[in-house]
């Protein structure tokens, strides 16, 4: 599939709000399908927000989240798995108690029908379930993410930058339309980044799902978006193609901050009022 | 890691043995249970079906607790209301036995998912003081409710029949506790190579995390109390037949604390955990029995410390465990098997 | 006798047993505030208490007022030595885990006070003058108002060195991150051992009084439970709410076993837990922690 005009993902006015602090303030980007959209901005700007809020974790106080023009604002988080929007964490969230194939087979789960009678009795429909999913994370997933080696290993032996693959392992497994990457390549070295983008822009390709990444690493997010939106304090405050969003001098500051002190407060000021 | 296991199918991978050995071993071991009745005396045998009836309740323990992270203490009261479902089938329906021990199991398991309930609220400590609170409240119930548990005095139970017999001593009940227990402990096992396992054990390590991919917490977590409490309710049916009689007093709340530790000592989160923990628990009292026969021609009143030194034990092994083998039994047999595995290779 | 004035002693006798309760609540909140522990064994280190007393002061023949600090420091040293043997080594582990050690230590406990003992139960010797209380016209037993008083006073002194006092700064910063209380030069080992010496000496302490008024036995330790549900229903952390859960709950199990019988008293005590938990699983005075994904 290639990327499309249609918005796969909407976030539509979205926001969001703690006791009386709002973390996202009307809040609207769109995903289109097929392709990879960043969203960056510093600590604490509501990135992560943005995805609990997509994936259901987190209920905003108004606004929509519409999949594939579908409103799923209201829908509990296993529905919307189940409807294909999958996740990674930005702090890992493998199950230490299950091995690599447990913790990626776990992601079929929405999509799978064994009762609790078949499961007991591991009847035929059981069985070739199971077979069947084993046989498409081995030769699908397992082999693509290069993770053969560790299968049978529990999560928690580990490193970092096979923990973050068998995330995305996972998430695949989820049989996901929208993918959402919670920092893919935090923490990780120039090679182990290299092969997570390369993973990335496979799935993108070969597996047609649409990508929707928070990420602090500018030279990926350069390298292999095709859209970047930027949120500061909880709001947009520039979105387009990478070299223009990188271009703005919106963006610069607020990463950087304005150099003027007297700016700053005054800003400061002005979130105070809000 | 075993080298030397590759498998010519997924299907063959997916099963519950995959080993040669290890069936060899099963089948050397179901022999022996066929073999255990014909060769031990009345006592032995009353021994080994108590065991076996405890390796039922503490495997449905094992399912919420050890697996699903729910951490119960009232499995003796579900034990209870299958007895006295069983108790009270027997008595004014006169249905067949088989029938009454899936009676107690479903009436326990209902009554699970309604204690299961807060467990969407609360989680950890709170949870388990909640499961305390059902039980007190279970056992107001059983002193209670005297048109059907019979209040103080509690019910006789008719023995168990099958066509042309009644079930009355060990060696008959062997047959039908046996058994059951067999394919309970399998159905356990089977719920873990199934996406019902796997949702339970993602619930137990990372529950939020586990909502956002799909696994919807309260339905999962409900199933879990009722699958123990199933277990718990066909344990305690079983424990009705054999004893024969069910009043308040039968499930106290200690057994509740009894089969958690069992869960503990034998291993959470295993199935043969469950198996060995129960066994281990069951007949460490009994063999403290024997140390304290053979003491006491040296120590006067022995016969009086063997309670308190049962207490003593039961804590103090709950503690040992947690504090230097968390894994429990299980592990330790496992450290056990790969010494031999490469034995006399490797030490 | 006229209900209204009968219905007062209830509830006087109701708040003498809440107040102890609370003081049991106490140990309780104590140990869960520093160590984030929920100490089922505090119903034993009770029982044991009370046990204590009555070696001191029938065995041994000392003067109840020696008796009463040996067992409360006797209390104080169990909880430091099961502080160091038992619950430091868990540190780390499943909140669950360490629970259950202490239901371990509870068998273990009363394994050996029946060893020592035996199972009979047993009365303390009077120290406190058995003659009538009366406020207004309303009769207290002399024991409950006793007890009723130094509970009072002991959980008032909690409350207020909490607030006040460096160690209690000290324990609270503990108990919110103990990393952050470590590297700002907090002994967090020693707050460790503090609490559990404090919170084990206030069980028992609370037993000697317990057992003044109702007798000692082994199996009164499930006096435990009562107060476990009133730090439930309070907040496992909160002082406050172990002070007034304790009186609430005090007033309302006298009100039950008077008015519906004896054994509606678990039953209401338990109910409550439960409807508590459903309305406020956090307890009415704790601190209810986000979750994070």
């Amino acid at each position: 599939m290639r990327m499309s005009d249609a918005a796969a993902l909407k976030v539509a006015g979205v926001t969001l709000s703690f006791g009386g602090v709002k973390a996202l303030r009307d809040v609207s980007f769109e995903a289109k399908a097929g392709s990879i959209t960043a969203v960056i901005g510093p600590n604490g700007a509501g990135k992560t927000s943005v995805f609990n809020c997509i994936s259901g974790f987190y209920r905003p106080s108004s606004g929509q989240v519409l999949l594939d023009g579908q409103d799923i604002s209201a829908l509990r988080p296993p529905r919307r798995a189940a409807l294909g929007i999958a996740r990674s964490f930005q702090n890992i969230a493998l199950f230490r108690g299950m091995t690599v194939l447990d913790n990626i087979k776990l992601g079929r789960h929405a999509h799978m029908k064994t009762n609790l009678l078949q499961a007991m009795l591991y009847s035929g429909a059981a069985a070739r379930e199971e077979e069947a999913l084993r046989r498409d994370v081995e030769e699908r997933i397992i082999d693509f993410l290069e993770i053969d080696h560790i299968r049978n290993m529990p999560v928690s032996v580990l490193s970092y930058g096979l923990q973050k693959r068998v995330e995305l392992a996972r998430a695949l497994a989820m049989q996901p339309r929208i993918l959402l990457l919670d920092e893919p390549v935090a923490g990780m070295n120039r090679e182990e980044t290299e092969d997570m983008a390369r993973f990335i822009l496979d799935v993108k390709e070969e597996w047609g799902v649409t990508i929707l990444m928070v990420e602090h690493d500018m030279g990926l997010i350069m390298d292999i978006s095709d859209h970047v939106t930027v949120l500061n304090f909880g709001e947009v405050i520039a979105e387009g193609l990478p070299a223009e969003v990188q271009a703005d001098p919106h963006v610069a500051e607020a990463y950087l901050g304005s150099g003027d002190p007297a700016a700053l407060m005054k800003r400061l000021h002005e979130e105070a009022e809000h | 890691m075993i080298i030397g296991t590759a498998k010519e199918s997924y299907r063959a991978d997916e099963a519950l043995l995959t080993t040669k050995p290890q069936r060899v071993w099963m089948a050397i071991f179901l022999a022996f249970l066929v073999i255990v009745p014909f060769s031990v005396n009345d006592y032995w045998l009353y021994m080994v079906c108590l065991m076996t009836i405890n390796v039922v309740a503490a495997t449905g323990l094992n399912i919420l607790t050890g697996f699903t992270g729910q951490v119960s203490l009232g499995q003796a009261a579900f034990m209870a209301v299958g007895a006295y479902t069983v108790a009270w089938m027997e008595r004014d329906l006169g249905t067949p036995f088989l029938v009454n021990l899936v009676g107690a199991g479903l009436a326990a398991a209902a009554l699970g998912i309604v204690v299961g309930i807060p467990s969407l609220r609360v989680k950890g400590l709170y949870l388990a003081i909640a499961t305390i609170a059902a039980s007190f409240i279970l056992h107001f119930v059983f002193v209670h409710w005297e048109s059907v548990t019979g209040g103080n005095t509690g019910i006789n139970v008719a023995p168990a029949r099958i066509p042309g017999m009644e079930l009355t001593t060990y060696f008959q009940l062997y047959w039908v506790i046996m058994p059951v227990t067999i394919i309970m402990v399998v159905a356990a096992a089977n719920i873990f190579r199934t996406r019902i396992g796997r949702a339970f054990i993602a619930i137990r390590d990372r529950d939020i995390s586990a909502e956002v991919l799909g696994i919807p917490l309260l339905q999962y977590k409900l199933m879990s109390f009722a699958i123990a409490s199933f277990y718990a309710g066909v344990a305690g049916g079983m424990w009705a037949y054999f004893f024969r009689v069910v009043t308040p007093e039968s499930f106290p709340f200690m057994m509740s604390i009894f089969l958690l530790a069992a869960i503990i000592v034998g291993g959470m989160g295993t199935i043969l955990g469950g198996v060995v923990g129960a066994v281990f628990m069951t007949i460490t009292p009994e063999l403290l029995r024997f140390v304290v026969e053979w003491v006491s021609p040296w120590v006067p009143n022995a016969g009086t410390l063997l309670s308190p030194v049962r207490t003593i034990v039961f804590g103090g092994l709950i503690i040992g465990f947690l504090v230097f083998e968390p894994q429990g039994l299980a592990e330790i047999i496992q450290r056990v098997r790969r010494f031999f595995r490469l034995w006399p290779f490797r030490t | 006798m006229s209900d209204w004035l009968f219905f007062i002693e209830v509830s006087l006798a109701g708040l003498g047993s809440g107040a102890l309760l609370s003081l049991t609540a106490l140990a309780f909140v104590l140990i869960y505030k520093a160590t984030q522990v929920v100490n089922l064994a505090v119903g034993e280190i009770l029982m044991l208490g009370g046990y204590l007393f009555f070696a001191f002061a029938a065995g041994m023949g000392l003067s109840p007022w020696v008796a009463i600090p040996l067992a409360v420091i006797g209390g104080g040293i169990v909880g430091g030595i099961v502080e160091r043997g038992i619950i430091r080594p868990m540190l780390g582990e499943a909140a669950i885990s360490v629970f259950m050690v202490t239901v371990g230590l509870g068998s273990v406990l009363v394994g050996l006070v029946e060893l020592i003992w035996g199972t009979d139960p047993r009365s303390l010797p009077n120290f406190i003058a058995t003659a009538p209380l009366f406020l207004g016209e309303a009769y207290v037993s002399r024991k409950i108002a006793v007890a009723f008083v130094v509970a009072g006073i002991v959980v008032t002194v909690f409350l207020v060195l909490f607030r006040f006092w460096r160690g209690g700064v000290a324990l609270r910063a503990t108990a919110t991150d103990q990393a952050a209380a470590y590297s700002c030069g907090i002994n967090v080992p020693g707050v460790f051992s503090l609490a559990w010496i404090i919170g084990c000496a206030t069980a028992a302490g609370a037993g000697v009084l317990l057992g003044a008024i109702s007798g000692i036995s082994p199996t009164m330790g499930i006096f435990g439970l009562s107060a476990l549900v009133v730090v439930i229903v309070g907040g496992l952390d909160s002082i406050l709410g172990a002070l007034v859960g304790g009186l609430a709950l005090g007033l309302i199990q006298s009100w039950t076993g008077t008015y519906l019988g004896g054994e509606y008293t678990s039953v209401v005590t338990f109910s409550l837990l439960i409807v508590a938990l459903m309305i406020r699983p956090y307890g009415l005075f704790g601190t209810h922690e986000i979750e994070r994904l």
